[in-house]
This record gives C-alpha cells, structure tokens and sequence, in this order.
C-alpha cells in the first residue's frame, strides 16, 4: 500500500505494516522534549503516575531556554524543577545555562534529531525537526509526563498536504518567504491536524537551516508536522553530529494525499506577516508606511547562522535607525561562536545592535525586550498574536532576518534592495 | 456528567496567547494562572464569569503554543466546557489529557449567542440551548479518546496500569 512519509514513520513506530489517515495508533518515540514552562508541569503530572523513573534517561531533553537566565525568582524556582529533576534521573540531555541554546536551533545542532524518528516536545515549534525527516510534533506537559514514564504517545494518523516549490529564489527570499506565502494562502488553520510536506527544487536548493524555518512555521498553519524528506544535505548535516543509525524514509510515488499545491516562486517578493495572525501576509511592496520601534533578528525559526549572516551582510557598515533597537538572539552558543570567528557579531554591534545570549524570551514577550503599549516591532520570530511580545497594544510584523535588518536602518519596513 | 451554564462567545483563532499570556508563564500554579485567563481578549472574563459557564467560540481554538495553562487556566477559572467549531490539535489533546470537557460542534457554535443557558450531556455530546430550546450534535470521540475522558484524563489512565511495573499507553 502506497504510503507518505509520516505514514510510513507511524506504521514503523508503532509495529505495523501500514496505517491510514484517521487511525489512532500508539507508537514509541526516540526522543522526549520540555522546557522551563512546560517541563516543569510535565515533571508534576509524571509524579502522579507512580513510577521511579524515565523510561530511557538518554531519550529525555530538558532545555531551559525560555525565561532564562532567569528573569525573576518564579522563573528561577521553575528552571531549578528542571534542574533537580535531571539530575535525580540522570539525565544525559539536560543542558545548563552556558551550554544551552534555543531548543529547535540546539537538538539538531547536538546530533539529537534524526530522520525517521519520532520526537514530541512539550513546545509547539517542535515541528522544526521535520526539516530532517522526522516526525516531530509539540504535545502538552502531560502528553510529555506520560511519554517520560511509558516512552509512548498516541497519535491520530494525519492525512497530508503536498507544498511543491519550483523555480530559484529571487535575492532577499528565503525559507520564511515561502512558509509566510503557504500561511497567507491557506490560513492559520490551513493544514489543521494535518501533515505538512514541503517539496520541489526549490527545498532541495535550500540548507537545512532554511527548511528548519519552513518546518518550524507549519505549526502556524495548524500542522501537526512539517516534513522534508531526507537528501545528500540533510546526510551531511548529520556527518559529526550523530553516530546513531537511522532510517531514511521518503513518501510513495502513488501516495495519497489530502491537496498537492504548487508554488512557482522565481518571483516571490519578501512576505511580511502583518498583525495580528500569521496568515495576513503581504509582499514586501504592499507594505506601505510602517514605522517600527524595535526589530528582532533570532530565534527558534530564524537564529541560525546562516540568518545572523545575512543580517549582517545588510548591517555592514552601517547603522540602526536612531529610534529604533536592534535586539540580536543566536540560536545556541555553538552559532554565537562561530558568528564571533566570522567577525558577524562585531559587525552587528558596530550597527548599533544589543547581541544576547541565546533565549527565547523576546519572541513570547518574556523578557529582553518586552514591547510597551504601542510599540511596533518587526521580528523574524513565529507569531504576531495580540500581546505576544509585550503589552496587548503593541503590533508584530513577521519577516525574515533580511528585512529585519534592513527595517532596523531604514526605521520603518523596508525591502533589503532599498537598503543595499 | 451534565453540564450547565451560560455561553460566553468569542470569534475564530483564539490563541493560547490570550487564553493566558506569556507573562504570567512564569508560574504552573492554576490558581495563578487563573486570575489572567483570556485577559488580552476580556479583560474581566474571570470576574463577569460564574463557575460553570461555558465559552463558545469559533474555529481554531487555542492555536499557538503548546502551554497546557491555558486549558489548566480555563478549568480553574470553573468553566464546564468549550464548545467550538474547530480546536488547534494541541490544545485538542492538553483538554482531553487534563480533563477539561470540550466539544466541537460548528451548528453549535453558529446558533448560540452570548448569554445564552446552555446544556452539556458531555458522554452523549448532547447541546442544549435552554435560551433558544435547541439542541445540537456535537462530533463524537473515537473510542481511544473515550477512554481518556472516562479515565478523567491520561495520568490517571497510565496510572491504572502503573502497578505492574512499566507502564504503556
């Protein structure tokens, strides 16, 4: 029976031959993920169940990475569950302040993530690992307390969505271009707990890092997953992360799909994703007047180095607009040195930027740059929900790091061309 | 188990930001928590609502992030149940895992108004609208999920099984 992928990596998991769409399956997973808000809850529930200990202490990954380091003393109280927890079960993937990074640029950056596994993260963007082939999905604290206790969790078999992408990427259009395009075109339920499957020239054009920004965003979409399936790249990717066996798997010619959409992209301008929902995009040229306050150029969808990079190609030499900040998040402490050893982060700083260690704080209005009422920022984060960065007056407009950066000189969104 | 209480109605794609704010993530307590339920959307939801109400919302709910406050923070405040056209598939499962009765039910969600009295027979999916002397079929759940709901959600299902050692789903 012809099958896709996240079909065929759900039949494999869960001892079957085959599974369809709308089937309720029990599968095992590889690997459990939670962090400093979500883990802590997870950590409770799990105590309820009445068992001593994690069902493999090498397939748990604690990442305190949203309100650390720590913002206040709740926060701190929250970080210290995770911290006593890993250490009681001997967690193998528990990563401390100074190693620690944003959790979807880190487990694949540490060799964690794998193709044709099966990862559930108490964090929606958990989605991202599908740039490698995975099926990974975000689950609530108590789906991650039992999965910690019985290495299981349930799934309802998704039918699938096909995006195929065509044609090279004009300069200044990445991986957040085309996820943006999908979002604007089919919704923020769009593809409601459905597969996502990004496909075509233009994915195999691209680096793992911009198909993680695609992944990352199929959650906007109300995706269950958003995958790609494996190539040479992700291969080389892999090569001195991991040692670990996987298993490539890749959907079937006569597979049957929910829709196949397909994209020419060869003249697809930068989106900008206006508030207050991910799907209202617009082309960079429909944009019009927007001043902004603040821009925010990192996180979990755009903090890799090939982001920080093209950030500062467009920052080069010169400077942020007088009244706006520029606020810098590299995805983990492996990107923020290397970006050191190209000579990125001076760069940036020399533009008048406010470089952080790696956190997820701004990006959900946490801290490091929380927004007064308002404000406007342009950010190359996920979401626009009214209030996400800060108070419930204040406006998000999601781009991709060039426009970020470009928005950041110019003081108002601005395509990179008219900067360069 | 019935329910009964008046609606409160709000629109489509109501996300988790809302529901309950970032800024207060800093705590897991649903007392806590409670206090700033669907303070971005209503500010004074949890003080104009009574214990047992329900909210009717549009398609989408609770889309965004995968934060179980925001159905722990829904349950605390005494809402009985969340009747919607649709549910984000995350909160979809954070509802059924802790407990907190939801139902997706489009002809529902179209005839109910605010304030509305409504009744809830959450096993047969059974709405009724006492205001309008309505009633609606909600979506049943598969047998899986049954199962969870009447285990009054996942831990206390693992928990049935813990005894003999390992447990599984």
């Amino acid at each position: 029976m012809a099958m896709t992928m996240v079909e065929k990596i759900l039949a494999a998991h869960s001892g079957r031959n085959s599974v369809k769409p709308g089937e309720i399956v029990t599968a095992e997973v590889d690997l459990v993920l939670g962090n400093d808000i979500t883990a802590p809850v997870a950590i409770r529930e799990f105590e309820k169940i009445g068992v001593d200990k994690v069902f493999d202490a090498d397939k748990i990954a604690l990442v305190p990475d949203h309100f650390t380091p720590n913002k206040d003393i709740n926060s701190a109280e929250q970080s210290r569950v995770l911290r006593d927890f890993a250490r009681e079960q001997q967690l193998e993937n528990y990563f401390e302040i100074g190693e620690m990074g944003i959790e979807h640029c880190l487990l694949p950056e540490q060799g964690l993530v794998r193709p044709g596994e099966i990862i559930i993260g108490a964090d929606s963007h958990t989605c991202t690992y599908g740039a490698l082939g995975a099926l990974a999905t975000g689950v609530g604290s108590t789906d991650m307390a039992a999965a910690m206790a019985s290495g299981q969790a349930w799934f309802k078999v998704p039918e699938t969505m096909k995006f195929v992408f065509q044609g090279e990427l004009p300069d200044w259009v990445g991986g957040k271009d085309l996820i943006l395009q999908v979002i604007g075109d089919i919704g923020v339920d769009g593809a409601l707990y459905r597969s996502m499957e990004f496909t075509g020239e233009t994915i195999a054009s691209l680096s793992l890092a911009g198909r993680m920004t695609i992944a990352n965003m199929a959650i906007e979409a109300g995706g269950k997953c958003g995958l790609i399936a494996p190539d040479q790249k992700t291969r080389e990717y892999l090569e001195g992360r991991t040692t670990a066996e996987y298993t490539e798997y890749f959907s079937d010619p006569g597979a049957d799909y929910f829709e196949v959409r397909e994209y020419d992209v060869s003249q697809l301008e930068p989106q900008v994703a206006f508030p207050h929902l991910p799907e209202n995009t617009r082309g960079i040229s429909e944009v019009g007047e927007i001043a902004i306050d603040q821009a925010v150029i990192g996180s979990c969808t755009n903090g890799r180095l090939e982001d920080l990079r093209l950030a500062a190609e467009i920052l080069d030499g010169r400077k942020r607009h007088s009244e706006v900040r520029l606020l810098v998040f590299p995805g983990t402490q492996q990107i923020y040195r290397q970006a050191l050893a190209e000579g990125i982060i001076d760069t940036l700083i020399a533009a008048g930027a406010a470089v952080s260690t790696p956190t997820c704080g701004p990006c959900l209005g946490g801290h490091m740059g929380v927004l007064a009422a308002g404000e406007r920022a342009i950010a190359t984060t996920n979401r626009n929900f009214v209030g996400r960065m800060g108070h419930p007056e204040s406006e998000v407009y999601l781009a991709n790091p060039a426009v970020a950066a470009a928005s950041a000189v110019a003081g108002r969104i601005i395509s990179p061309g008219e900067v360069v | 188990m019935n329910i009964k209480g008046k609606a409160w109605k709000y629109g489509n794609d109501i996300d988790t930001d809302v529901i309950i704010p970032a800024r207060y993530l800093n705590t897991s307590d649903p007392e806590e928590l409670t206090r700033h339920c669907l303070e971005d959307l209503d500010s004074n939801f949890v003080d104009k609502m009574s214990k047992g109400d329900l909210i009717v919302a549009g398609e989408n709910f609770g889309c965004g992030s995968s934060r179980e406050h925001a159905p722990l923070a829904i349950k605390a405040a005494g809402v009985s149940a969340v009747i919607a056209s649709s549910f984000a598939r995350i909160f979809y499962r954070n509802a059924l895992n802790i407990g907190l009765p939801i139902l997706e039910c489009p002809e529902a969600v179209e005839n109910i108004s605010q304030g509305d009295e409504v009744q809830v027979e959450i096993a047969a999916g059974l709405i009724t609208n006492l205001s309008k002397n309505q009633e609606y079929q909600a979506v049943a759940f598969p047998d899986f999920m049954q199962k969870l709901i009447q285990a009054g959600g996942l831990i206390n299902y693992l928990r049935e099984q813990a005894g003999e050692g390992n447990v599984s789903l």
